[in-house]
């Protein structure tokens, strides 16, 4: 086709990639360590209790996010898979989504947060994200797969850095998002920076917080898949053995579990940011009661010398 | 310490006796203010002593946004305007020097893109200045570390802001003990302190809502109660009641005033509404498109405006609401005294050529007034005493009154208004074209005052005879004698 300027670009970063698994073999056989002992801890987890203890667990959780309806359906949803025979692929499954997006998280939000402070750091880190976020996600695969050999922990590399981009992303935005006067209130008091921070700047950009780190979960459960293609193990395995077998039964049974297990941990994961449900209330009741008792306190101390105490409100306030 | 507590209702309409007492206390307020700044300027000419005496000071402060902020100063100092070095960067403040005085309510006021919060962000150094010195309090806090800065603003200055910035999550007793928690005060006695202050602007039994919960008015109450209980000296406004409406507006000014008073905090307010500055300044600095063009009193701003700006931008001021009786009155010229007798009384009124005059005693304070033909009576009858004859047909004013609060007497009363001071004694008189002239920015020419006393309602030649008939009957008495 084009034999006048080739570039060999490719042959370059394979070169690259020899030299550094010659040359830093023992630091990736160091990460590897590390993240395939989390990962085998966390697959104990969830694997090693009988179904229905784990079945409990999810629909008291999904209880506790969102109510009876959302718990009835992942009640439901979760004893389909066991019925299609996928509850040992599920829960491997979880566990490596769990680990990498945990992973992906610890890295994403102070990187985030970095980036919002810092204009340089926002402007480098820009388009690394954009970067590793068009990049076709199998071509991750490949360096993950030579410095750490076949195995969860290539594929779980390879997740973090895919979804990465989403919890750097929305931190950044959140905590830009707010309100530079209230900032200022907080400067204008003499707080110091981490306190602005911890105080005022975190919790307000919470809510974009916990969507990026929503999102970070839903990238990491469509790349885990993905990454048996490695030797992950999980749902991935059997969407693989179909693809190889052109097997439609496998392939169906496979696919569906993958998308309830994406639907519990879309929905579970949001109502943990937008404040829905009984999770949010009974954090709420449980601070207001703190507050309302201690404003009582405060009321009679100031009274004390007074005869007469305020009466304590007994109405919750409307919200 | 004695201290009022706010009305909690903001839509209550404002009580009659908190107007009326309005006048007097912003007076007490404009004499200490005058007592301290005479005390002030009295210190020997050290920079140094000077400085420590007032609460805020800015020597010379720029500030220029963009790539070349130094250089673009440079070159304002050599004389170019601020459209000159546009390439270099925006001057927000130019050369902005004042001092405010402990005690003081100091009103920045310019129009939109002034530089009013630019400049009140350089003086607790949210903002640093490009060039030039701040002090508050006597410390410098131009060109110090950030911890020692934070310090500064833990001890003595706190700000209020212009859309409440309250933190949304914190109940509305955490917010306004935030200043205590960051000073590293135990919880239970922040909050104790803070619930004090929340009492002291009128949100008792609000503590433990969430901001949101709150209306606009109240929602400020909590950042002027977040200010407050910092307890520093200085506190800053920025706008902070441009977001609220009208009725409500008024409320917070009065209720900042009453506040004012009874703390004694220094005050510097930034507004773009004229009338609000107007009502709480005692002194204002107008700015344009960075520069201060004038700083001076409310009425040395309407009255004797620095230039066409200042001019324009005050044309449109509630004069009524700033101006004084003291400031608009004219000299009396009917005054006799009491213990002058009807003889001397007549004499002036027929000089004059007034049927009325004020009574007053050796002292100067107001007795009332007696008309011409009482006076005569008298006169005839060779009585000495007259206060049989005194009248109380007149009004008096308290030489501190409005302007807006001069109509309804004025207009009842048949003479020129009666202006007193607090201890009862005769200032001034403001006939009724005086008032109106005053409103309406035209000088009066005193000489042309008689056609606004009511004319003589005897004729000259019969007084004249009266007194000269009395004048031999006294005589013939002494004669008897
Ligand atoms: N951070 C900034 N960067 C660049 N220019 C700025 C910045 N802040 C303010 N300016 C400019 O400085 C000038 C003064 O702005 P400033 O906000 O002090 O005005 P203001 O008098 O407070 O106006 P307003 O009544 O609208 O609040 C404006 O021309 C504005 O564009
Ligand atoms: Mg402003």
């Amino acid at each position: 086709m084009n034999d006048f300027l080739r570039i060999p670009l490719g042959q370059w970063v394979e070169n690259g990639i020899d030299f550094i698994t010659d040359t830093f073999g023992f630091v990736f056989d160091f990460i590897k360590l590390i993240i395939s002992s989390v990962a085998d801890g966390m697959n104990f987890v969830f694997t090693s209790p009988p179904f229905w203890i784990m079945l409990i667990i999810f629909a008291v959780l999904a209880f506790v996010a969102r109510g009876w309806l959302f718990s009835l359906g992942t009640t439901l949803g979760f004893l389909l898979i066991l019925s299609l025979d996928q509850w040992e692929n599920a829960m491997d499954t979880m566990a490596l989504v769990l680990v990498a997006a945990a992973i992906a998280v610890f890295i994403s939000v102070p990187l985030g947060i970095l980036a919002a402070k810092y204009r340089t750091v926002s402007t480098i880190v820009k388009p690394v994200l954009d970067f590793l976020q068009t990049m076709p996600a199998f071509v991750y695969l490949i360096p993950a797969l030579i410095l750490f050999r076949i195995g969860d922990v290539p594929g779980i590399v390879a997740t973090v850095l895919f979804a990465l981009a989403p919890g750097v992303r929305l931190t950044e935005l959140g905590i830009r998002g707010v309100d530079s006067e209230v900032v200022e209130a907080g400067q204008a008091f003499g707080s110091s920076p981490g306190r602005i921070l911890r105080q005022i700047q975190l919790p307000l950009a919470l809510p974009s917080i916990m969507a990026g780190i929503n999102q970070v979960i839903m990238l990491s459960l469509s790349m885990v898949v993905i990454a048996s293609m490695v030797g992950a193990g999980g749902l991935g395995q059997p969407v693989i053995q179909s693809l190889s077998r052109a097997d439609v039964a496998l392939g169906f049974e496979a696919g569906l579990s993958v998308v309830i297990l994406a639907i519990f941990l879309d929905r579970l994961t949001a109502s943990f940011g937008s404040g829905k449900g009984y999770f949010r209330f009974i954090i709420e009741s449980f601070n207001v009661r703190g507050r309302r008792a201690e404003s009582a306190a405060v009321d009679a101390a100031a009274n004390s010398d007074a005869a007469t105490t305020e009466p304590a409100e007994l109405t919750p306030p409307v919200r | 310490m004695v201290v009022s507590q706010w009305s909690c209702s903001e839509s209550a309409p404002l009580s009659f006796p908190t107007r009326i007492t309005q006048g007097f206390d912003r007076a007490l307020r404009s004499t200490r203010t005058v007592i301290e700044r005479s005390e002030a300027l009295k210190v020997p000419s050290n920079q140094e002593n000077v400085t420590e005496k007032f609460a805020v000071s800015a020597k010379n402060i720029y500030k220029v946004f963009g790539r070349r902020p130094n250089e673009a100063v440079e070159r304002l100092q050599h004389g170019a305007s601020r459209d000159e070095i546009t390439e270099l960067g925006t001057a927000a403040v130019i050369d902005a020097s004042f001092d405010v005085l402990p005690g003081e309510i100091f009103v920045v006021m310019g129009l939109s893109g002034s530089g009013k919060s630019t400049l009140i962000r350089m003086l607790n150094g949210l903002w640093d200045t490009t060039s030039g010195t701040v002090t508050v309090g006597g410390d410098l806090i131009t060109g110090i570390s950030a911890p020692k800065l934070r310090d500064v603003r833990r001890r003595r200055i706190s700000m209020v802001f212009q859309h409440f910035a309250l933190f949304p999550h914190r109940s509305v007793l955490e917010n306004a003990a935030y200043a205590l928690e960051v000073q590293g005060i135990a919880r239970e006695e922040r909050l104790a302190r803070a619930q004090k202050t929340i009492d002291l602007v009128g949100l008792k039994g609000w503590g433990h809502k969430m901001p949101s919960e709150l209306s606009g008015g109240m929602q400020q109450r909590v950042g002027l109660a977040r200010a407050l209980t910092a307890d520093t000296d200085v506190l800053l406004m920025d706008e902070a009641f441009s977001a609220l409406d009208p009725l409500i507006r008024r409320e917070m000014q009065e209720q900042l005033l009453e506040l004012q008073t009874e703390l004694g905090k220094t005050i510097i307010f930034i507004t773009h509404d004229l009338n609000e500055a107007m009502f709480l300044g005692d002194r204002i600095a107008v700015m344009r498109d960075g520069r201060i063009v004038q700083i001076g009193t409310p009425e040395d701003i309407l009255t004797d405006p620095a230039n066409d700006y200042v001019a324009q931008f005050v044309q449109d001021v509630d004069r009524s609401r700033v101006l004084t009786a003291a400031s608009v009155m004219e000299p009396v010229r009917a005054t006799v005294f009491a213990s002058g007798g009807p003889r001397a009384a007549l004499k002036v009124m027929r000089d004059l050529q007034t049927s009325t005059a004020f009574v007053i005693s050796r002292d100067r304070t107001l007795q009332g007034v007696v008309r011409d033909a009482d006076v005569m009576k008298l006169v005839r009858k060779g009585v000495t005493d007259m206060t049989t004859i005194l009248s109380d047909e007149y009004n008096a004013v308290d030489e501190n009154t409005y302007l807006s609060e001069l109509f309804v007497p004025s207009v009842e009363s048949p003479l020129p208004l009666a202006v007193i001071d607090e201890r009862g004694r005769l200032k001034g008189v403001v006939p009724r074209v005086t008032l109106l002239a005053a409103l309406g920015n035209v000088t009066t020419d005193t000489g042309e005052l008689q056609v606004m006393e009511p004319p003589l309602t005897v004729s000259t030649d019969v007084i004249t005879d009266a007194l000269d008939a009395s004048d031999t009957s006294s005589d013939a008495k002494e004669d008897a004698r």
